[in-house]
């Protein structure tokens, strides 16, 4: 009998405690849940560490493409926050009302560039893509990364999306397309600024950074999810809209929004009558 | 709703390919594993399960690297004029051979392992030759194994995915296999291409599944 019910403890016990992290990790209210689009990597862990530093809130981070993360939040991710690479899936998810409506707010504009480990490959103007005779151009799942919108964008202004079809090879987010070109797999590719500063000046290979006019610009939008029930989820967005914050995404290649003078920031209002 | 079968296509092509790879380069791997009384046959056997324990991340991170510029098989085929194989249809095929090596191995070694001596002893002391034997004993007692071995090596490749994500690049008509298009239409939400992709693949697999399983004892009632 006293071994049955130990037994019955045990077992339950430990179903208990696997099933705590697992059922609610947002009920805490001293850690923040935050899916990121993976070209913000390193910005993020950098602002993550100086906003724990600050507050003592734990920050959880998921990485991926704004495309699969809009997927996983509209089938119901336990994510507080979105930071995105665009605008679009934030406007959606607060369109469908998954987002907290106003909280949204442009974080960072992205900035794609040509980028090749090579230290000789890539001119200042962009030849390599016409003359080039590399095999392998990398660029980011269009459909899913804004920034393989960009690239498409690009190569479409420059009239080279058809012809180049057969050299493309396509990440599934904009990290794994740096990682094809870091690797030497593929010979180019178009990446974010971003990732191309993480590395020593010395070491960064040769980029083209490419003219604002060929492609959309990529603003980068946070937005505040109702699953998320964090009071640390909204000192997380305040804690990035800070100068400190900005300072770190400046640092990352990344230009930013003009200071929010509290309207400023406020995207327009204007909603979208269905 | 338009859903593009092309990744369907070149997924059976690839599993074609290994398949047909994989029994042939099987065949006397698993005739020295069943028969040979060397200590190398237990690491040996246990680098051919390896793919069986290994998430598709360790593989496809060491064949990123194998298959580039600098890798060790990349940097042949380079050197060859042939251009590194991450990426490419050929790069899939290495992929895959490794990775569905254990699923045709085993079952043809468990095969050849179950003839047992006595088939081939009387064989010889019919003065059957050893290509003789092998072709008109070995090979006809070991069918069961051997269709178990295709099958699952075709059926394991069809549905392989984490490998090709990761050396596959997503092309259209050269890497962009069932399995990724399913993820692609996921991650896009065309739930509805996703759906019906998904759904056939589920269906392919279960025949294939019980169908093995019909022949099988159909195999076994005969006696074979």
């Amino acid at each position: 009998m006293g071994n049955r019910l130990q037994f019955a403890t045990l077992v339950f016990g430990t179903i208990g405690i696997a099933s705590i992290p697992v059922a609610q990790p947002q009920a805490r209210t001293d850690e923040v849940v935050v899916a990121v689009a993976a070209n913000f990597t390193g910005a993020m862990k950098t602002i993550a560490a100086k906003y724990t530093a600050r507050t003592g809130n734990k920050v959880t981070i998921s990485y991926g493409s704004t495309g699969k993360l809009y997927a996983q939040i509209k089938n119901g991710a336990p994510f507080d926050v979105f930071l995105a690479a665009d605008a679009q899936r934030p406007r959606l998810l607060e369109d469908e009302g998954r987002a907290l409506a106003g909280s949204r707010f442009t974080y960072a504009i992205g900035r794609l560039v040509l980028w090749s480990p090579n230290k000789e490959y890539i001119d200042n103007k962009g030849n390599v893509l016409h003359h080039g005779d590399y095999r392998h151009l990398a660029i980011a799942n269009p459909k899913t990364a804004p920034y393989g919108a960009a690239a498409r964008d690009v190569l479409l202004a420059l009239g080279l999306w058809r012809r180049l079809q057969r050299r493309l090879v396509y990440g599934e987010n904009i990290a794994q397309t740096y990682q094809f070109v870091a690797s030497g797999n593929a010979e180019l590719g178009f990446v974010a600024l971003s990732q191309v500063m993480t590395h020593e000046p010395s070491t960064r290979g040769s980029l083209w950074h490419i003219p604002a006019g060929l492609y959309r610009p990529i603003e980068q939008q946070a937005v505040l999810l109702r699953s998320g029930r964090a009071t640390a989820a909204e000192s997380f967005l305040s804690f990035l809209r800070g100068p400190e914050a900005r300072t770190v995404i400046e640092s990352f290649g990344y230009a930013t929004p003009p200071t929010s003078s509290g309207a400023n920031h406020r995207p327009r209002q204007t909603v979208r009558k269905k | 709703m338009t859903v593009d079968l092309a990744p369907v296509w070149l997924s059976l092509q690839l599993a074609t390919a290994t398949t047909v790879i994989l029994l042939v380069l099987g065949t006397p791997l698993a005739w020295w594993l069943a028969r040979s009384a060397s200590w190398l046959t237990g690491p040996i056997a246990a680098v051919v399960a390896l793919p069986l324990v290994l998430p598709p991340t360790v593989l496809g991170f060491y064949l990123l690297v194998a298959l580039g510029p600098h890798g060790v098989i990349g940097g042949v085929t380079s050197s060859l004029g042939w251009g590194a194989l991450a990426f490419t249809f050929p790069g899939l095929v290495i992929g895959s051979v490794i990775y569905s090596l254990p699923f045709v191995v085993r079952p043809i070694q468990d095969a050849f392992q179950a003839i047992g001596q006595g088939p081939l002893e009387a064989a010889a002391t019919l003065r059957a030759s050893r290509w003789d034997r092998f072709f008109s004993v070995t090979l006809p007692l070991s069918r069961r194994g051997y269709l178990t071995a295709a099958t699952l090596g075709f059926a394991h490749t069809m549905g392989e995915f984490g490998v090709v994500l990761m050396i596959g690049g997503n092309i259209p008509g050269a890497t962009r296999v069932l399995s990724i298009a399913i993820y692609d239409h996921v991650e896009a939400l065309e739930y509805s291409q996703a759906h019906l992709l998904a759904g056939g693949m589920l269906l392919f697999s279960f025949m294939v599944l019980l169908g093995l399983h019909i022949i099988n004892k159909r195999l076994e009632r005969i006696g074979a």
